[in-house]
């Protein structure tokens, strides 16, 4: 299949980008975008040009890193796949696609379609973990866990920290993001001791970063590619609630420098 | 103070103050209402003067204009928080969603706000310091509220506005209900479905509701 590609190319974070129109042709249904991609960056080599940077990792859907937003969708058309995992079936010969970085103040564009994402980095080192003292292993079914939270749990854990959901949100908000990663700890036995202080930091290491609220419109849930569900959004608010009724007092900060 | 608060917190206080506001609205929906029940305007009257006398409802308007003022202070700071979390937009827009009305709850909101305005000062002020027509009934003189409004929706341009007004009401209604217990954590996977058709439920029953009585006003009168 033969495709028009309009790509944003920036050369630095200082630099102001554009968009560049390039055509690739002989493209094979079967290979992915990323793929197409490739193919792409391998004729600007030869013609001397600057090839398109964009992540990339393990190419197969579980590392996160592929962030593109493909003709207004994080990840592309296609439902629950990461970039690397879209195939160039999904298109049609002759398709003009438009490929952006993700948009978001906390998310600066480092060069092309690479965005910095330390900020999702910065909200784990927040409280994304749980203390454990070194020593022996402790049995691993010595704490009964039921199976619905035990499925929960593995469920939020699916997260890979692409960041799609901040992309497709129209308030560039972290909310999903940060709902799954309090989730799967606070679903848990072993997550609970520190539940409460984990979701106050989480929270406030988020707005400090500068993303936006949340409105509840859905659009995270529908482009996420682990269809991480908006329950733990709610999740994360009653964890929130709860440890600001009856956890000793957190100073609260507010988000984007106002 | 609000500016401090974080983001979920301030969703919070977004939610119940929203939620204040529709059981608000549903209680002057439903004396509204007697108006077309009543065509003597007696059960109307008589309830107007209780709202307006009644001390607990006196106590009660001052929170009902504190909730309008805190719903409608900290929207617009998570609006200009969410402006503010994307400098640059798209070329191509997300058209991703669940809940479409969403997207748009700045925009309803600032016609809701913006016909209020005009709405006070037709009837709420107008009651309070101006000049009213009185009826009797049942011995006591009260102020003839009813014939204030009958009066009003005679006026095409009136009954349009209104209609206009309250169809923008429905809009922020629809994405309402559902995402104030969503902000509260009251999601549940049995439930959570059944507060979407309760949200809309909601958005038409009492957007319909109000404007029913312009409409059958002005078409009966
Ligand atoms: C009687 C009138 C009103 C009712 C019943 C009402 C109700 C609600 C409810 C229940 C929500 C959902 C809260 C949540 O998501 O947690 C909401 C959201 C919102 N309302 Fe209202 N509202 C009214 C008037 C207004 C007005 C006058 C404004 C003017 C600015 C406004 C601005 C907003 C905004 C911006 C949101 C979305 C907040 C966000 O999540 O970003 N509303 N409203
Ligand atoms: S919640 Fe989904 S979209 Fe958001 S970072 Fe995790 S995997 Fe990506
Ligand atoms: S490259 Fe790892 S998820 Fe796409």
């Amino acid at each position: 299949m033969n495709l028009t590609l309009k790509i944003w190319r920036q050369k630095n974070a200082t630099s102001k980008g554009r968009f560049v129109t390039y055509q690739v042709n002989d493209i094979s249904t079967s290979s992915s975008f990323l793929e197409m991609m490739d193919v792409l960056n391998e004729s600007l080599v030869i013609k001397g040009e600057d090839p398109v940077a964009f992540d990339h990792d393990c190419r197969e859907g579980i590392c996160g890193a592929c962030s593109m937003y493909i003709n207004g969708h994080p990840h592309g058309p296609d439902k629950a796949v990461t970039t690397c995992q879209l195939h160039m079936r999904k298109f049609k010969d002759g398709d003009t696609i438009v490929i952006e970085p993700w948009r978001a103040r906390p998310f600066p564009v480092l060069k092309d379609l690479i965005v910095d994402r330390t900020a999702f980095d910065k909200i784990i080192q927040a409280g994304g973990y749980i203390s454990v003292n070194t020593g022996g292993i402790p049995d691993a079914n010595a704490i009964p866990i039921p199976k619905v939270n035990a499925d929960l749990s593995m469920d939020a854990a699916a997260c890979i920290g692409c960041g799609a959901c901040v992309a497709a949100c129209k308030n560039a908000s972290a909310m999903l993001f940060a709902s799954a990663k309090v989730s799967q700890f606070a679903l848990l036995p072993q997550g609970r001791i520190e539940a409460s202080e984990r979701v106050q930091a989480m929270v406030a290491e988020m707005d400090k970063q500068g993303f936006g609220n949340c409105t509840n419109t859905g659009a995270c849930e529908a482009e996420c590619p682990k269809e991480i569900s908006i329950s733990n959004i709610a999740r994360m608010n009653r964890e929130f609630l709860s440890a600001k009724v009856c956890a000793p007092k957190v100073k609260e900060q507010s988000g984007g420098g106002i | 103070m609000a500016l401090t608060y974080s983001s979920v917190t301030k969703k919070i206080i977004m939610a119940l103050a929203g939620l204040f506001l529709i059981s608000f609205l549903i209680v002057h929906l439903s004396i509204n209402l007697l108006l077309l029940f009543d065509s003597s305007r007696e059960s109307f009257n008589v309830a107007a003067r209780f709202m307006a006398t009644n001390p607990v409802i006196q106590v009660m308007q001052i929170v009902l204009f504190g909730g309008f003022i805190l719903h409608i202070l900290v929207g617009i700071i998570l609006q200009i928080q969410n402006w503010m979390a994307r400098p640059t937009r798209y070329k191509i827009e997300g058209y991703s969603q669940s809940s479409f009305f969403s997207k748009f709850m700045i925009h309803t909101g600032a016609v809701i706000l913006a016909f209020l305005v005009i709405h006070l000062f037709n009837f709420f002020f107008k009651a309070k310091f101006g000049e009213m027509p009185e009826v009797m009934i049942d011995g006591t003189l009260m102020e003839d509220m009813g014939l204030l409004v009958i009066e009003k929706f005679k006026e095409f341009p009136y009954v349009l506005m209104y209609l206009v007004w309250l169809l923008f009401l429905g809009f922020h209604l629809d994405h309402a209900f559902h995402s104030a217990l969503q902000s509260l954590g009251l999601n549940h996977s049995k439930y959570t479905p059944l507060a979407f058709g309760l949200s809309r439920a909601l958005a038409i029953l009492i957007a319909g509701g109000f404007i029913l009585i312009p409409v059958v006003i002005y078409v009966t009168q």
